[in-house]
């Protein structure tokens, strides 16, 4: 069993009277990779500093290896944070901007070298020692910022969407990296993304947040594929959300058409939300489909085509399928039970100022 | 084709400016310095400077424009890092505040530091009042180093602020989170970033505090000559047109070395305030 290693306790933060966290408990296991993924002003940076030192939470308790760390500074916490924009030392070479936090520790000279030619080994730049930090491309820039901090050791490294400022090819080669990084180190990493795809790559563990709440954490496939409310199922892919009512255990209606599902304990004719996935979408013959459009779509996106299948009551249906059917075509819907995911709706006001727009 | 000839047109109004008001009294100053009273080739008006006055007023030129350049590096840094800490709005109405002096004549300025460090003047009535001892600073070297730091420090606080109103905070965030406390921080990566700004403040505090005669005169009474002064009275009172200009030329070589020194630091010339 993995030990807790970072532990929040009941955080709070808030700036100019804005807040940005709400009472936040979060709890990292030891050697997982964990990615705090929600739209931009969510909280996940502000989680991040407080986590590295930079913030103080204005409640709440942050606990390293069980000790209470929350007034500690950051220059003496067993952690290492890469930032986003990199931030290298400017007037240093590349062996100086990694030797920096071993210099800082007295390291002996002969200890600093090895450090330098492993760190630069395992991000593929030996031979990088003396090169200026202008030199370098951004990608690989953020390589020496990574092994700045991993020389140190660190239990932990804090990510702060180190890939944003790359380009979609370098973004995916970077994402392996890390992933390999991580699994030769056997240090936990706590990243922060607002890239669905990153997150849904890299990560032992998602924390789903918005506007300061956590909204969802679990595996990839539990976010991706039960999605806890419409927040998440929009925010993690492309989704269908509709309103639903359940009519009893295992079956949904969807516009006056009956789903058979496989949720239960939502009660009877209660008003839910029903998430389904684009690609758990099957197109078939008019008469074998359990609600009939019409396709007024159609996009080849390569893989597959993307249709929008508009129903009678003027719903466009998003629908990935390997199937081309052309615009302006009769099509019935259908979908396989355990393809339907069922919500309940908001509650409380506070979890309907979450929003599905964002 | 037109085009290139045109903008080269537009430069004329700059070349007619550097030729008639910087390179014709430049080339007029050297002539002078190197000429006697009757035209002929002299060297003696340069190598004047030996001569025990005017050495002793070059050294102590140097001396007080060296005082006065580390008193306001000493005040500025500090006083630009605090700028630097605080959010751009506030800061830059601070650097304004810092500025507005420099609006007013600078002779007007240092002549109230005349009244203010006279004898009966305002300070000493104020000490009075209070029973305390008074200063006698007027007419030493000490008030002459106070007008300079007082005059020049607008001239160290901009280029600092500048440099390090430029330096990223997540930098330093870095060097703290790779372990660095403040002054470690300071010393690793605040400094080593701000000298080129360190550079151009030395150099726009030094040399005119080098060669100024306005304050020396005002504040230092007639007793103290600078190399400023002495120039100064060779081509007022003594109208000695060549001596001054041979003077001038041996402080236009000491000020020359001091900026080929300070280049050599200031590799990038990111320090450039104005």
């Amino acid at each position: 069993m993995l030990q807790p290693l970072i532990d929040l306790k009941n955080i709070s933060k808030s700036f100019d009277g804005q807040i940005v966290l709400d009472d936040l408990s979060l709890t990292v296991k030891e050697n997982t990779f964990v990615t705090l993924l929600g739209p931009s002003g969510c909280g996940k940076t502000t989680t991040l500093r407080i986590i590295g030192g930079f913030e103080s939470p204005d409640k709440g308790q942050v606990l390293f290896d069980g000790q209470d760390i929350t007034q500690i500074p950051p220059n003496r916490r067993q952690l290492n944070t890469v930032f986003q924009k990199y931030a290298l030392f400017p007037h240093m070479n590349i062996a100086e901007n990694i030797a920096f936090g071993l210099k800082i520790k007295g390291k002996s000279k002969s200890y600093i070298q090895d450090k330098i030619a492993y760190a630069l080994k395992l991000v593929n730049l030996d031979g990088y020692e003396n090169r200026s930090v202008d030199s370098l491309s951004g990608g690989q820039q953020q390589r020496i910022a990574i092994a700045r901090a991993i020389v140190n050791e660190p239990r932990l490294l804090l990510l702060d969407e180190p890939l944003g400022a790359l380009d979609l090819k370098l973004r995916q080669d970077m994402q392996y990296e890390l992933i390999r990084l991580k699994n030769e180190l056997g240090i936990t990493f706590i990243y922060v993304t607002h890239d669905q795809e990153e997150a849904l790559t890299m990560s032992d563990t998602i924390v789903v947040m918005n506007q300061g709440y956590i909204q969802q954490m679990g595996t990839p496939e539990q976010i991706y594929n039960e999605p806890e409310n419409a927040f998440v199922a929009d925010f993690i892919g492309e989704s269908n959300i509709v309103d639903g009512l359940m009519l009893h255990d295992e079956l949904v209606e969807i516009f006056g058409a009956k789903f058979a599902c496989v949720d239960k304990g939502f009660g009877t004719k209660q008003p839910v939300d029903v998430v389904i996935r684009p690609e758990d979408i099957d197109l078939v013959e008019p008469e074998n489909g359990t609600l009939i459009g019409t396709v007024t779509h159609l996009i080849f996106k390569g893989v597959h085509y993307e249709m929008e299948v508009t129903t009678d009551n003027g719903f466009e249906w998003l629908v990935h399928s390997t199937d081309m059917f052309p615009v302006g075509k009769k099509v019935g819907i259908h979908v396989d039970p355990f393809d339907i995911q069922i919500m309940n709706k908001p509650a409380s006001e506070d979890e309907e100022a979450v929003g599905v727009n964002e | 084709m037109n085009k290139r000839l045109q903008k080269k047109y537009l430069a004329c109004p700059y070349a007619i400016w550097m030729a008639g008001f910087i390179i014709i009294p430049l080339l007029m100053v050297v002539y002078y310095g190197l000429t006697n009273r009757s035209g002929a080739f002299t060297l003696n008006n340069v190598l004047a400077i030996a001569s025990p006055e005017h050495f002793k007023a070059l050294c102590l030129s140097l001396l007080l424009s060296l005082i006065s350049t580390v008193l306001c590096l000493l005040i500025a840094y500090p006083l630009a890092l605090i700028l630097r800490r605080r959010n751009i709005g506030h800061g830059s109405f601070i650097v304004f505040i810092f500025i507005l002096p420099m609006w007013m004549n600078f002779l007007l300025r240092t002549l109230a530091w005349q009244t203010l460090l006279e004898k009966n003047g305002v300070i000493n009535g104020i000490l009075n009042m209070l029973h305390l001892p008074n200063i006698a600073i007027i007419n030493t070297p000490a008030a002459i180093v106070l007008g300079m730091v007082y005059n020049f420090l607008p001239f160290m606080v901009l280029p600092l602020y500048n440099v390090l109103a430029k330096i990223d905070d997540n930098i330093l965030f870095a060097a703290k989170d790779l372990g660095a406390d403040n002054i470690q921080t300071f010393i690793r990566i605040i400094f080593p970033l701000s000298i080129p700004g360190v550079i151009s403040g030395i150099t726009m505090v030094f040399i005119p505090a080098l060669t100024t005669f306005v304050i020396s005169n005002l504040l230092g009474g007639s007793k103290i000559l600078l190399i400023g002064n002495v120039i100064e009275q060779e081509f007022t009172k003594g109208s000695n047109w060549n001596l001054g200009s041979g003077l001038s030329l041996v402080l236009m070589i000491f000020i020359l070395l001091s900026m080929g020194l300070l280049a050599k630091y200031d590799k990038n010339g990111e320090g450039n305030a104005f």
